[in-house]
């Protein structure tokens, strides 16, 4: 089990801890005021931020260990995250403005008599938490299952994947559609009886995304060093080769396009009730390109950098919407040129292939390995 | 009368008594026509009472007084043009001029010089009022010498009937030689006599004018006619079965009306995506800037405009002419440049290439944001371009789609002509079918993609310019287009004109078919889906161009 | 093995740090009292909001020109939520909690206010919304300063059913799909129900955010508009998806006088992108035009031109909202002796400022204000003129009594009542 977890993925695993941890200890035992003390809204920022990198590992296991890009992955994060919005929705119960123990608001002034049967299940909060892996995961199921069938692949699968997405925003949008239309899903008052705006609850979730974060990247480790990892990995370094010599490849790719879009759906059903609102925004295609900029600037292929990149862009946009409010765009944007054209292979990427310069000086020369070069 | 004895002076009598009857009559007539001026100013400071009920009554007034005045009064009032003098209240028109208001007395036909907009006041118009004046207008302007004013007053009274008008507008409908006039004053009359209060016969007669006829007021009258508020029962069966003769034509013709509709949303669709299908299909380049280069052309149209407007305002109808070419140049060039600094480092990398361009494409959009500020900017359309062209059926063919629906083939034939018959259009074939073979027969590949993308952009940009007319220009127009274009060029075959246009062509009747059916939001969720299940049948879209191109 | 992973570690442990400490480093005291503007400066809704933004930061420098609020200097904190909402949560958050506002004037969609409502109602915040919107809600933490539906969509709709509006029988509703032209379409349709029009002479239709091709929903407009009755049609369409409407309408020769078209959220802001000469006829309803002569209208657009040096930019009702409320602020906390939230919104209740239209708007015990009701036409400078106007302020409904689970609900924040939305006082 331990060589699962290499060097990075220790300081990677180490780092999660630290910071969950320490904030929640900070927040909690330091002083008010004092140099410290870690403010609470800055607890549901690191938790959004874990949801985020749980996120952009799902991104990474696909586009760098299958070699799939998608440009929908935000499809997968929004449905969890209203898997999870339905029964936070039902929690409210009757402390909603129209008061209606059964029907959430937006029901009520629709008119509606009864809860449509897709909202069946939905006071249930295993039962939500079930959905947010059951609904994506059957979404990606039948998508890959078509397009890989098809050999679907490459930008074509890239620009397909994001008319799904934009079908899916514009279905979410429509307030017939019985999830709040454009004013999403908002409004929740408690998460299995407890106060959502509780301090400890609040910390509660936060923790829960980060044991969540690291829960992905063992899963992602164990699928990506074992056999079936090598079988993606030559999938995706050459599909036709490796469906010559006997393996399926779509199977595989299949199953990774499944797993990566339960672990989205996993990060969007902890992303909700931290941030209070699931909306249909949350599938514009503009997102899932967001989410493959993070899985870059931190390095695709490597699953540590994906989460990296994802804190690191979204701290900066925090940061930037603050400092530079008519500017900021001009920053991530020339941040995103940058890194595709200096940082290829991202932060940790680049960090890897530096060390390794550095350790080619140290060593003797020795004899060239034949090395597939990679394009 | 006379006796014969005192012929001559019996005669002399009765002349004379003639005449003096006839001087009584006429003067009586004349006494009748310099009376009306004391009616006219009446209705004219009624005109300019602030309540909207005495204006309506001034309009009235004006149109029963009979002043030969009147009509040009009551014209320049519903035009906006109509105020009064804030010194001695006197009416008049006055035109905004560069250095305040040209005005005349309308009564006098004199110009009075040119005013400061403080000293004169707008005799204020709203909706009811302006159809009331075109309905006075309609029965003062029956015999007016100019054809498009008869005819502009008969449209009057075909909206406004006034039944008390029926004996002026049958007259002028028998005198009428204009055939268009007299179709109108026709269905005018028709109009009239289709009321309740008319006879049986004359309401049948009019029913069956009115059968022919393919205005919407026509069709008002008919169901109005054939419902149950009508007490003759003849009349309504008459009116009912003209009723469906009308739908059944007008069935037809809005068939007509949803293929134009959905052929103007392909042209729109198509010019979007004819620039990314030539970078697509020639370097494999997912383009996320695209949709800025497009809102590039349109901020270029809006920059030629402004020029316009300011130094030469006559010729404004010239601006998109200059704009078509400066749209390509602009978007063009900003193409090239952004090939030479990023996008040919990203050879064959076509997934970093998107990053990148997602990275420019907001650096763009903040740019022409704190450049021309977040809000729209008004880009008008020229004469030319405005109105339509109405088919039978009351089926409208707009303008400004006519011509984008020209300019959209127009460009794709200039395109495919330079693809076909120019040496850099071998060129770039070549590139496309073989890359590696193009450059050992000695073509410089760099160059040919610096060049294809420039074109790519170019389009974009004068798609830009022809989506300006119909559309929004600002900082979020790019936006609003990206997602379609990709799916007209992945859906059409990548690298194959032919498959653009198919596919935009077929993709705007769809949706325009789908519309009325399923609303706008679902019609356009129908047609993705089908789209990501079609890809799933044929993933190189409907034109598939053969060969190992793109993979590589 | 372990040299550069240990750099890489420390690294992150000490920026972790520096990010704790500069948050808490940022909530130190300071000689000014912080207003937050949270309005969006990119994405969709920068169209709009960028105008209310620097609104506010021509009333704030005034104010400082005033000498400042309570001695002190005002200190605006700009942030950009840029059309994000969980982002406007996110700043709302911030501005509160790190930046310590004591005051925050902004969001423009529903969308918006309610990601941020959360967040104010828990950290007992004061938000001044300042845009026109569909009622149903008065929070504790808010004071709506835009008109609610019974001060713009119900005194549209008498006036188009009014001789002088045309008599109007039949009526299309037309919306973008949200909230806002929902809930005001469900208002208005129980409003005519109530006023003898029946079902059948009410078409109703919905389209998607930035909905460019009108042409089919146009051709439908007629077709319904051409069964004998005169019709009107009542437009809750968003923003700048007008613009393509419009100029659709124009195209298909659709007359004002014929079929008038009343818009909601059409302001001068949005007609500033158009050439409104084909438009003329059609109406608005706001509760401010920038073409109302009064002295303080005049003297407003005078210093807004000085303001942004910009001979061309155009005044609208959001702004006067900001203007209204930003005003009220000023003197409750300058009743209150303090910026408190509780001591400000005690002093707020009953607050009256002169408004742009020379009317005295009040703040009422249910957070909405009393405003006049201003009916008027486009003309062909993109101004409009009044055509009717309300006889005085009407006051806010926020729980429209149209809407049978609302018109049982009460707000009122004041002692016995204490709430936003009950049927019978708390205490």
């Amino acid at each position: 089990m331990l060589s699962l977890i290499d060097g990075k993925g220790r300081i990677f695993l180490a780092i999660v801890a630290i910071v969950a941890i320490g904030a929640v200890a900070l927040n909690v035992w330091a002083p008010v005021g004092s140099t410290f003390h870690v403010p609470n809204y800055m607890v549901s920022l690191i938790g959004k931020y874990l949801c985020y990198a749980l996120l952009a590992l799902s991104v990474d296991l696909i586009w760098g260990f299958a070699g799939i890009l998608s440009l929908g992955h935000g499809a997968f994060f929004a449905l969890g995250g209203y898997a999870m919005g339905m029964h936070l929705m039902r929690e409210i119960g009757d402390r909603g403005v129209y008061g209606n123990p059964d029907l959430p608001d937006f029901m009520v002034f629709l008119d509606w008599k009864e809860l449509p049967w897709y909202w069946a299940g939905s006071d249930s909060p295993l039962f939500a938490i079930i959905l947010s892996m059951a609904a994506p995961g059957a979404l990606a199921f039948l998508f890959g299952w078509l397009a890989f069938r098809s050999r679907v692949t490459g930008v074509y699968f890239s620009i397909i994947s994001q008319a799904m997405t934009f079908a899916l925003m514009l279905a979410f949008f429509r307030n017939d559609m019985g999830f709040g239309g454009n004013n999403g899903l908002t409004d929740f008052k408690e998460f299995m009886g407890l106060d959502l705006q509780a301090d400890a609850t609040r910390a509660g979730l936060m923790l829960a995304s980060a044991i969540a974060l690291a829960g992905g990247y063992l899963l992602c480790r164990g699928m990506t060093t074992s056999k079936y990892g090598r079988v993606l990995t030559a999938v995706r370094d050459a599909e036709s080769r490796a469906r010559f010599i006997g393996f399926r490849a779509e199977q595989y790719k299949l199953f990774a396009f499944v797993v990566s879009a339960m672990m989205a759906g996993v990060a969007g059903a902890l992303y909700t009730p931290q941030v209070g609102i699931i909306n249909p925004s949350e599938f514009q295609p503009a997102n899932s390109i967001e989410i493959i900029v993070w899985v870059a600037v931190g390095g695709r292929g490597t699953l540590v950098g994906a989460a990296l990149g994802a804190v690191l862009v979204n701290y900066a946009k925090t940061y930037l919407t603050g400092a530079l409010p008519e500017f900021w765009l001009f920053a991530l944007g020339s941040l995103f040129v940058t890194v595709t054209l200096f940082f290829p292979k991202g932060i940790v990427g680049e960090m890897a292939r530096l060390r390794e310069l550095v350790m080619r000086k140290r060593m003797p020369p020795r004899t060239p390995a034949t090395e597939v070069g990679d394009d | 009368m006379c006796q014969h004895h005192n012929l001559k002076l019996c005669r002399l009598f009765t002349t004379i008594s003639l005449i003096i009857l006839l001087a009584m009559l006429s003067g009586f007539i004349s006494f009748t026509a310099i009376a009306s001026p004391a009616e006219r100013d009446v209705a004219l400071a009624l005109l300019i009472e602030k309540s909207s009920k005495k204006r309506a009554a001034g309009v009235d007034a004006l149109a029963a007084s009979g002043d030969p005045a009147a009509a040009s009064i009551l014209a320049a009032m519903v035009d906006g043009d109509l105020f009064f003098q804030k010194s001695d209240n006197r009416v008049v028109i006055a035109k905004k001029q560069a250095d305040g208001y040209a005005v005349i007395d309308p009564i006098l036909n004199e110009a009075l010089g040119v005013l400061p907009s403080g000293d004169i006041k707008k005799i204020r118009v709203n909706n009811r009022l302006r159809r009331q004046i075109r309905g006075a207008l309609g029965g003062l302007n029956l015999s007016h010498s100019n054809a498009e004013t008869r005819l502009a007053a008969a449209y009057g009274l075909q909206k406004s009937p006034d039944p008390a008008l029926r004996p002026a507008l049958k007259s002028a409908f028998a005198k009428e030689a204009d055939t268009d006039v007299r179709t109108a004053m026709g269905m005018a009359l028709a109009v009239i006599d289709s009321r309740p209060e008319a006879a049986p016969k004359d309401r049948l007669v009019a029913i069956e004018l009115l059968t022919d006829s393919d205005s919407t007021e026509a069709r008002v009258i008919l169901t109005l006619l054939a419902g149950d508020t009508e007490k003759d029962a003849s009349v309504r069966a008459a009116a009912t079965i003209a009723l469906d003769t009308v739908e059944d034509r007008l069935f037809y013709f809005q068939t007509l009306g949803s293929i134009f509709q959905g052929l103007s949303l392909g042209s729109v669709l198509l010019l979007a995506a004819i620039g990314l299908a030539i970078t697509f299909g020639v370097m494999g380049v997912i383009n996320m800037a695209h949709g800025e280069m497009i809102m590039i052309g349109a901020y270029v149209t809006f920059m030629i405009q402004e020029v316009f407007r300011s130094f030469a305002p006559e010729y404004f109808g010239l601006s998109l002419a200059l704009a078509v070419p400066a749209g390509f140049v602009a978007s063009g060039a900003l193409g090239v440049v952004m090939e030479r600094s990023v996008i040919r480092w990203l050879y064959g990398r076509p997934l970093e290439t998107l990053l990148a361009t997602w990275g420019i494409s907001l650096i763009l959009q903040q740019a022409v944001r704190t450049v021309f500020g977040p809000t729209n900017q008004e880009v008008g359309n020229p004469e030319w371009m405005s109105g339509a062209v109405e088919l039978a059926g009351g089926v409208l063919l707009t303008y400004n789609r006519i011509w984008i629906i020209v300019f959209a083939l127009a460009v794709l034939a200039a395109v495919w002509a330079l693809i076909r018959f120019t040496s850099m259009g071998l060129e770039m074939r070549a590139v496309t079918q073989n890359r590696r073979m193009a450059n050992s027969m000695g073509i410089h590949s760099g160059r040919v993609d610096a060049l294809t993308f420039g074109l790519g952009s170019g389009v974009a940009g004068m798609a830009g310019v022809a989506l300006s007319q119909v559309d929004n220009v600002s900082p979020n127009l790019g936006q609003a287009y990206i997602i379609d274009s990709f799916m007209v060029v992945v859906f059409g075959g990548v690298g194959n004109l032919w498959g653009t246009l198919m596919g935009a062509f077929s993709l705007g009747i769809v949706n325009k078919f789908l519309e009325p059916v399923s609303g706008a939001v679902l019609g356009k969720i129908i047609v993705l889906v089908a789209i990501i299940l079609f890809i799933q049948k044929r993933p190189r879209g409907l034109f598939a161009l053969k060969g190992r191109a793109v993979e590589n | 093995m372990n040299k550069p992973s240990i750099g890489l570690r420390r690294l992150i442990q000490t920026g972790v740090f520096i990010g704790a400490l500069t948050a808490s480093v940022a909530g130190a005291a300071a000689d000014t009292i912080k207003v937050g503007i949270l309005h969006s400066l990119s994405g969709t809704m920068a169209i709009s909001e960028t105008t209310l933004k620097d609104a506010m930061l021509m009333l704030i420098d005034e104010q400082n020109k005033k000498g400042g609020l309570l001695g002190k200097r005002l200190e605006p904190v700009i942030v950009d939520p840029a059309s994000n909402w969980p982002l406007f949560a996110e700043k709302a958050r911030e501005l509160i909690s790190k930046d310590k506002v004591s005051a925050v004037f902004g969001c423009w969609t529903s969308v918006s206010r309610k990601s941020v409502l959360p967040v104010f109602e828990e950290l007992n915040g004061m938000l001044f919304y300042p845009v026109q919107y569909e009622g149903e809600e008065s929070s504790r933490n808010v004071f709506y300063t835009g008109a609610a539906p019974n001060q713009q969509a119900i005194p549209a709709v008498e006036y188009l059913m009014s001789e002088d509006g045309g008599g109007a029988t039949r009526f299309a509703l037309l919306g973008t799909d949200y909230v806002y032209p929902r809930t005001t379409n469900k208002i208005l349709r129980a409003f005519l129900n109530a006023k003898g029009v029946a079902d059948g002479d009410i078409m109703e239709e919905y389209t998607p955010f930035g909905h460019s091709d009108w042409q089919t929903i146009v051709s439908s407009v007629k077709a319904f508009a051409s069964e004998g009755k005169k019709t009107a049609v009542v437009s809750t369409i968003n923003g700048d998806a007008n613009v393509p409407f419009y100029k659709e309408l124009a195209n298909q020769g659709v007359k004002a006088e014929d079929l008038p078209v009343v818009a909601f959220s059409v302001g001068e802001e949005e007609l500033a992108g158009i050439d409104t000469a084909p438009l003329v006829g059609h109406l608005a309803a706001w509760n401010y035009f920038m073409s109302v002569e009064t002295p303080e209208n005049a003297e407003f657009i005078k210093k807004w031109h000085a303001f942004t040096k910009d001979e061309n930019r155009v005044t609208n009702d959001p702004m006067e909202a900001h203007y209204i409320g930003f005003k009220m602020w000023v003197q409750a906390v300058e009743q209150a002796g303090t910026t408190d939230v509780d001591a400000v919104r005690q002093a707020m209740y009953g607050q009256t400022v002169t408004s742009l239209t020379g009317t005295k708007a009040v703040m009422n015990v249910n957070h909405h204000l009393s405003k006049p009701v201003f009916i008027g036409e486009v003309q062909d400078d993109g101004q409009f003129e009044t055509v009717w106007q309300t006889e005085g302020p009407v006051i806010g409904d926020a729980w429209s009594d149209f809407i049978p689970e609302s018109k049982k609900l009460t707000a009122n924040w004041t002692y016995p009542w204490v709430c936003g939305n009950c049927e019978k006082p708390k205490f």
